[in-house]
């Protein structure tokens, strides 16, 4: 703690952070555009220029940069100062003589950092009467809108692009007042972070395009806190809906996961929620008709109580797409023998597999956002850019961690952004990628190691091997292997925090155990390395925890016994399974319920489909795949006939009179419930705050007060404004009712601040800038970790992979536009999916043309033959989960044709 | 005292003075261009729709009874794609007025809105939109802004240098 | 039996003319009001709005009758009666001619006095029973107001009484037949008048009710009928100050006989109802202090002095 004086009153701060970061964490407010607290400052803006005197007599002082001027014990500064104030009024009206007079159709007014820093610096009339320079537009992609003549050229979009992000193609051209933002052509943004450009710009250059198709302003979108669904991590955003639609994502601060940024796919993979295909009504099969007709709420409960009369059998099927509540509801309702996870066999193995090793293996489990502290990373198998986007960004900052250690002994401070970037140039610490194909981060890979899972597998043993002789021995080496085994052992051996990252995408079990056995070796040489696994889908970890059961087993217990209906919970079973298999399950019963949000094979099979809300209109709890519960809140109120799975199940289980010794009516009684039966659980409960929560005894209101058109929105159907929803799960209420001061961290749905209308609003709810949030929870981890470090090693040591003629092994790969179920919903995703394809390399193509046929599980499929020198030979990537490419399962060995 | 006194006969003084009351549906009162009444959406001068749907009005509308929806034409030209305003809640403020930024928005000496069903007080854009500029004549908000639209580029509005080639290395 | 039927008649005259003169006097004081304020009034309502009264009274009726859940009930019923009937007691001894008057009391202005004092307590009560703070304080101050400027206004009268040597109202405007009392007694006017508009607390003495500050004082929480007594009960008031001005001060009956005696009172009467609508029309309200100080410090000493030089004259010169 040092004591600096700011404007006649002491203060006694930390001094690790630069000025204006103090300042900022003390909520002084100084304008600012170049600095961002995850990027630091290069000083280029000027905008946060202060008075800093030498002692007390000093009363002239000099004027200098905050973000470029260290904290120092017995400081003297001015934020108030007139000469200072007039310093930065003069800058902001030079900065806005090129800005163009277009605030009222950008999409960024009323949230924009450009307009809160002039009015904050006090200039509003332009003085200014010469022309303003222009500049052409580019098209740079479905997600990203260009709209240069907005710039200010404070820099910010090219240092988050290609310093954080590591995109390579947009940069800056030009100089003085000409400097242009862009690609060198036009064409798609190649950065899987491109949409924070949109949070990162100070001004509209850079304006989301799939929210500029449904545009609404800030203060009049009805904004939740919630938890992306695209991948396992869990990541914190924030939707925001306007007359009955959602219409944007963004990201939603949390220090313990995904910090400042998110992934494109999270932000824009949200269009299914608004799909056509969206299911509204409940739908029964007509006995005459053989279709789905829309039937009323009362069809459905007669439906399930006719069946309870005649004491049916049910089956249920979960969903690791689904909340812990839903499950658990169904759970409830079925018993729990005939509840079985919605995942197949493989992804259930390795889910359990990685949350074993998360729970046993001496190994601590960062969160997301730690993972950029270490310091030595090894990636086995994972392409993390395609199946768990964000942890790229956070790897390509852990990358920067050993060399920042350089900076540090010069006595250079590492938010000195420019300094730093001039002293390390192109430095990275020792990472290693060990996958089957190329990967976005291999351009800052110490070294890359391409082969098939298995081989990868055996690596990592030897890498385990190589640092603890006790772990299991992997024969039959090469040279080259043992040579990359040692470096990696080497650089883990001498590491400060080293990270092992893995996870289930390469559908391998060996993986997870090479990971493991690398964290046990290291743990023997006194070293407590860091693991990081993620997992097939967004609640995967929590299904797992539920039940440990899976879909296999569902099919052969839906065979061998006797059931009379089955039910489907958010889920579409003929992703999960071989579709002839799932024609066969579903033929095993008289009755198929389906709760789903969405039309999609399996509930075009259904007798019965009971409409639920997706995310955004429903509330619930998530696991991600460190074992953090989160709980989603429910944006706005969809009507009557769309409830979230578990208050529907609720109602049924009502009707025939189960689970009549609970009272199962909001979410509070549910998550009560939930953890009365799995009392491991009992931190979902800590996860947010429950529905009792109030602030001055007020609930926290999801629309801003400056919320507009309540009178209005719904005039053209009847005059009279109808009663506003009510919310009995959550301490939020769907109108501007409530407490309107700062919102609670926990409860955080929308960075407002007065004199901040911008995402910058930010600073002011952390405890201080890049810290926690006030009254802010990260979410509970869950896991259980009584039995920590009794994992012994694992012994078994695939066999070396042997190429074979005219079978190929299939290796799953991954893209981040394409292989979710979801996200593809929104357009520009889909135009980003590739064709259906299969990479083999070059060697393995002779006498092959562009489109190969390929018989994969005893079906054949026509590819697009696609080439590459990387993958071994003998090796076939399959990309998963795009449409058309069916279920697979893996491990699988597949034939090729011409 | 006295000015008590002198009040009091002033007053009666007033028994006959001339009455300011206009008898009105008889008498039809003469309003003031910018008399505060029906809410109008105006046109450019070149005919286009004013409106540029930045929900400015909709903000400051203190009965909060304006509410739209913009969209934008195939040129990048913003627009409303409804554009509602509840009468049977307008308070007639003017305060729309004062926030639109491209005068699209604009009240009228017309106070006649009585009806028998609410519901008809709800006016959709169709009902709001006029043929004319309405008070101001010659502003063009999209000749003015930096945003290109159809038939004008950028660098083309006023006060704009042409747009900046970077590949031009003389300058 | 004919005396009988005469006295029924009167009385039944008297209450039916005094209510609809309260009840015109509604349209009357607006129209009036919108003279003075360069306006029409109610004009639309039948010939020159007058059945504006008529629609009035209507929707007064059908108003809803709503008792505050926090007051006293039975209380806050009764008080606006008091008002009204203490009034209309008051026009009992009333001559509005010879022999048209419901009696000729020997302290007939002893009982106009007790009369016009008890409608102080429909004030109090009503104020008092409302429990809501802006009641009580009109009330208060409607209390205060009443009891104090009702001390000089009987002093102010005694002048009158000294002339006339008499308590009868009768025997009071026939002691006029030469020379109405206004000249001999014309501070004593000033003072009842000044009181008189207190007593009915009227603008610019309207302080129990002052709508800007108190929300209507005392009778913030009535509506309907209740309401309505209330301003029934001031109409009545002004007309009763109104009749007793004339009857004390200006001759009653009395006039050049080319009109009949009734007439000349009612044209007498009217004027100063006129004139209690032009006070209204031309001067703002005085702060509470400022009505106190004008009652007590300059109005009581003036009526004391007034009945001690009439009593000094009348003792020197002789009756």
């Amino acid at each position: 703690m040092v004591k600096i004086n700011i404007d006649g009153k002491d203060y006694e701060v930390e001094p690790k952070d630069n000025l204006l970061q103090t300042l900022l964490s003390l909520k002084i407010d100084v304008p600012y555009f170049c600095w961002h607290p995850a990027m630091g400052s290069v000083g280029s803006c000027r905008q946060c220029a202060v008075k800093k005197y030498a002692d007390e007599k000093d009363t002239k002082g000099r004027i200098v940069m905050s973000c470029m001027e260290p904290v120092v014990d017995g400081m003297r500064i001015s934020v108030d100062d007139p000469e200072v104030k007039q310093f930065r009024a003069n800058l902001i009206e030079l900065t806005m003589t090129d800005h163009p007079h277009d605030c009222p159709v950008c999409d960024e007014g009323g949230e924009c950092h450009l307009q809160d820093v002039t009015l904050m610096s006090g200039h509003n009339y332009r003085r200014y009467e010469y022309n303003k320079r222009t500049h052409k537009n580019q098209y740079l992609g479905p997600f990203i809108n260009h709209e240069m003549n907005r710039c200010i050229a404070c820099y910010r979009c090219v240092r988050f692009y290609r310093d954080y992000a590591g995109g390579r193609d947009f940069n800056v051209f030009a100089s003085r007042n000409r400097v242009y933002f862009g690609r060198y052509e036009d064409g798609v943004l190649q950065n899987e972070f491109s949409g924070n450009l949109v949070e990162v710009c100070p001004t509209g250059v850079f304006t989301d395009k799939i929210f500029k198709e449904h545009y609404t302003r800030k203060w009049d979108l009805t904004t939740a806190p919630t938890i992306c669904q695209n991948c396992s991590l869990g990541c914190n955003i924030i939707a925001g809906e306007r007359y009955g639609t959602i219409r944007r994502i963004t990201s939603r601060y949390n220090e313990k996961v995904n910090g400042y940024f998110i992934c494109d796919r999270g932000r824009f993979g949200y269009e299914y929620v608004n799909s056509d295909l969206r299911l509204r009504e409940p739908l029964r099969r007509g006995q005459a008709s053989g279709q789905l007709e829309e039937v009323d709420q009362k069809t459905v409960f007669n439906y399930f109580e006719k069946l309870f009369k005649k004491n049916a059998r049910f089956l249920g099927i979960g969903s690791p797409r689904a909340s812990l509540e839903a499950n658990h509801a169904l759970q409830m309702m079925v018993g729990k023998d005939n509840f079985f996870a919605g995942v197949n066999e493989v992804d259930q193995r390795l889910t359990l597999k990685a949350l074993q090793i998360l729970r046993e293996s001496p190994a601590e489990v960062p969160s997301l956002r730690e993972t950029e502290n270490a310091d030595v990373v090894v990636v086995l198998g994972e392409d993390v850019t395609n199946t768990a986007p964000m942890l790229a960004l956070s790897l390509r900052q852990a990358s920067r961690k050993r060399p920042l250690e350089l900076p540090e002994k010069m006595h250079i401070p590492t938010w000195n952004e420019r300094a730093v970037d001039e002293l390390l140039q192109d430095e990275r610490g020792p990472f290693f990628v060990l996958t089957p194909t190329e990967t976005k981060l291999d351009d800052i890979a110490t070294a890359t190691y391409r082969q098939v899972p298995q081989n990868i597998a055996r690596l990592a043993q030897a890498v385990a091997h190589y640092i603890d002789p006790e772990a299991p021995e992997v024969s039959a080496l090469t040279d080259s292997e043992k040579a990359l085994a040692k470096q990696i052992g080497d650089e883990l051996l001498n590491a400060k925090q080293p990270l092992i990252v893995s996870g289930t995408s390469l559908q391998d079990e060996t993986l997870l155990e090479g990971a493991a056995n690398i964290a046990i070796a290291l743990k023997k040489r006194q070293k407590t390395p860091w693991i990081f696994l993620t997992l097939p889908e967004a609640n995967s970890a929590g299904l797992a925890l539920l039940d440990e059961k899976n879909l296999n087993m569902a099919f052969e217990k839906a065979l061998s016994e006797k059931y009379d209906a089955l039910i489907v919970l958010e889920n579409d079973l003929y992703r999960r399974l071989e579709t002839d298999k799932v024609d066969k399950l579903l033929d095993a019963f008289e009755h198929i319920i389906v709760l789903h949000y969405l039309q999609n094979p399996t509930t075009d099979k259904a007798n019965l489909i009971v409409p639920v809300g997706p995310f955004t209109e429903t509330d619930g709890t998530m696991v991600n795949n460190e074992g953090r519960a989160q709980r989603y809140f429910q944006v706005f109120y969809p009507g009557d006939t769309i409830k979230e799975s578990w208050r529907w199940l609720g109602q049924i289980m009502a009707k025939g009179n189960l689970q009549k010794e609970r009272t199962l009516n909001n979410l509070d009684d549910f998550i009560d419930a939930l953890i009365q039966d799995y009392p491991q659980l009992s931190a979902v409960k800590d996860a947010a705050p429950d529905a009792s929560f109030r602030i001055a005894g007020q609930k926290i209101p999801r629309q801003s007060h400056r919320y507009s058109g309540r009178t209005s929105m719904q005039a053209h159907i009847n005059v009279s404004e109808p009663k506003p929803p009510e919310d009995p799960d959550t301490p939020m209420s769907f109108t501007m009712e409530g407490y309107q001061g700062p919102q609670p961290g926990a409860v955080l749905s929308r960075y407002w601040y007065p004199g901040w209308n911008s995402v910058q609003a930010l600073n002011k709810f952390q405890i201080e800038v890049g810290g926690g949030l006030h009254d802010g929870k990260p979410g509970e981890r869950v896991l259980d970790l009584s039995a920590k470090e009794g994992m012994s090693y694992f012994t078994q040591i695939p066999e070396p992979f042997a190429a074979q003629e005219n079978n190929f092994l299939g290796v799953p790969l991954y893209h981040i536009f394409g292989s979710e179920e979801l996200s593809i919903h929104t357009k520009g995703v889909a135009e980003l999916t590739p064709k259906p394809y299969i990479l083999l390399n070059e060697a393995d193509t002779e006498g092959l043309g562009d489109q190969v046929k390929v018989q994969i599980n005893d079906r054949t499929v026509e590819l697009e033959l696609r080439k590459t020198t990387v993958l071994p030979k003998g090796a076939a990537g399959l990309p998963v989960g795009l449409p058309d490419m069916g279920a697979i399962k893996f491990p699988v060995w597949i034939k090729i044709s011409g | 005292m006295f000015s008590i006194l002198r009040s009091i006969w002033l007053t009666l003084l007033h028994t006959f003075s001339k009455r300011f009351t206009i008898q009105y549906p008889e008498e039809k009162p003469k309003l003031p261009a910018r008399w505060r009444g029906r809410i109008v959406l105006t046109r450019d001068p070149d005919g286009t729709e004013r409106c540029v749907a930045c929900n400015l009005c909709a903000a400051a509308c203190p009965a909060d009874c304006i509410s739209l929806q913009a969209t934008q034409d195939e040129h990048g030209r913003r627009y409303p794609a409804f554009f509602r305003i509840n009468f049977s809640r307008c308070i007639f403020c003017g305060f729309c007025e004062d926030a639109c930024p491209t005068y699209a928005i604009q009240l009228t000496p017309d106070f006649e809105l009585a009806e028998y069903d609410r519901q008809n007080l709800v006016f959709e854009k169709e009902d709001l939109l006029i043929d004319g500029p309405g008070k101001y004549h010659d502003y063009n908000f999209y000749r003015v802004s930096g945003l290109a639209i159809e038939g004008k580029d950028k660098g083309e509005a006023e006060h704009e240098d042409p747009p900046i080639d970077i590949h031009d290395l003389r300058a | 039996m004919n005396e009988v039927v005469k006295y029924l008649l009167i009385i039944g005259g008297v209450l039916g003319v005094m209510l609809s003169i309260a009840a015109f006097l509604i349209w009357y004081e607006r129209r009036m009001l919108s003279l003075w304020q360069d306006r029409y009034g109610p004009n639309r309502v039948g010939p020159f709005g007058l059945f504006q009264v008529l629609a009035d009274m209507i929707k007064i009726f059908f108003k809803e009758d709503w008792i505050a859940p926090f007051a006293d009930k039975w209380v806050f019923i009764i008080a606006p009666t008091f008002v009204v009937a203490a009034v209309l007691m008051g026009f009992a001894v009333v001559p509005f001619a010879p022999g048209i008057a419901v009696t000729d009391l020997n302290i007939g202005l002893l009982f106009f006095l007790a009369m016009s004092s008890l409608g102080a307590y429909s004030v109090f009560l009503g104020g008092l029973s409302s429990n809501n703070k802006y009641a009580l304080l009109g009330s208060l101050r409607g209390a205060a107001q009443m009891i104090s400027y009702e001390v000089f206004m009987s002093i102010a009268l005694m002048g009158v009484v000294l002339m006339s040597g008499s308590f009868s109202l009768v025997d009071i405007v026939n002691a006029q037949k030469n020379m109405w009392f206004v000249v001999p007694q014309f501070v004593g006017f000033v003072i009842f008048f000044i009181a008189g508009v207190a007593e009915t607390h009227r603008t610019p003495f309207d302080l129990p009710e002052s709508e800007s500050e108190l929300v209507a004082g005392f009778h913030s929480e009535y509506s309907g009928m209740k309401f309505g007594m209330f301003f029934v009960g001031e109409y009545l008031g002004i007309t009763l100050i109104s009749a007793m001005i004339v009857t004390f001060y200006f001759g009653g009956w009395l006039g050049p006989a080319f009109l009949p005696p009734i007439v000349w009172f009612f044209i007498k009467t009217f004027v100063f109802i006129t004139s209690f609508v032009l006070l209204r029309a031309a001067l703002p309200r005085p702060r509470y202090d400022q009505l106190m100080s004008l009652g007590w410090k300059i109005l009581l000493p003036l009526a004391l002095l007034n009945l001690l030089v009439t009593g000094a004259i009348i003792l020197t010169v002789g009756a």
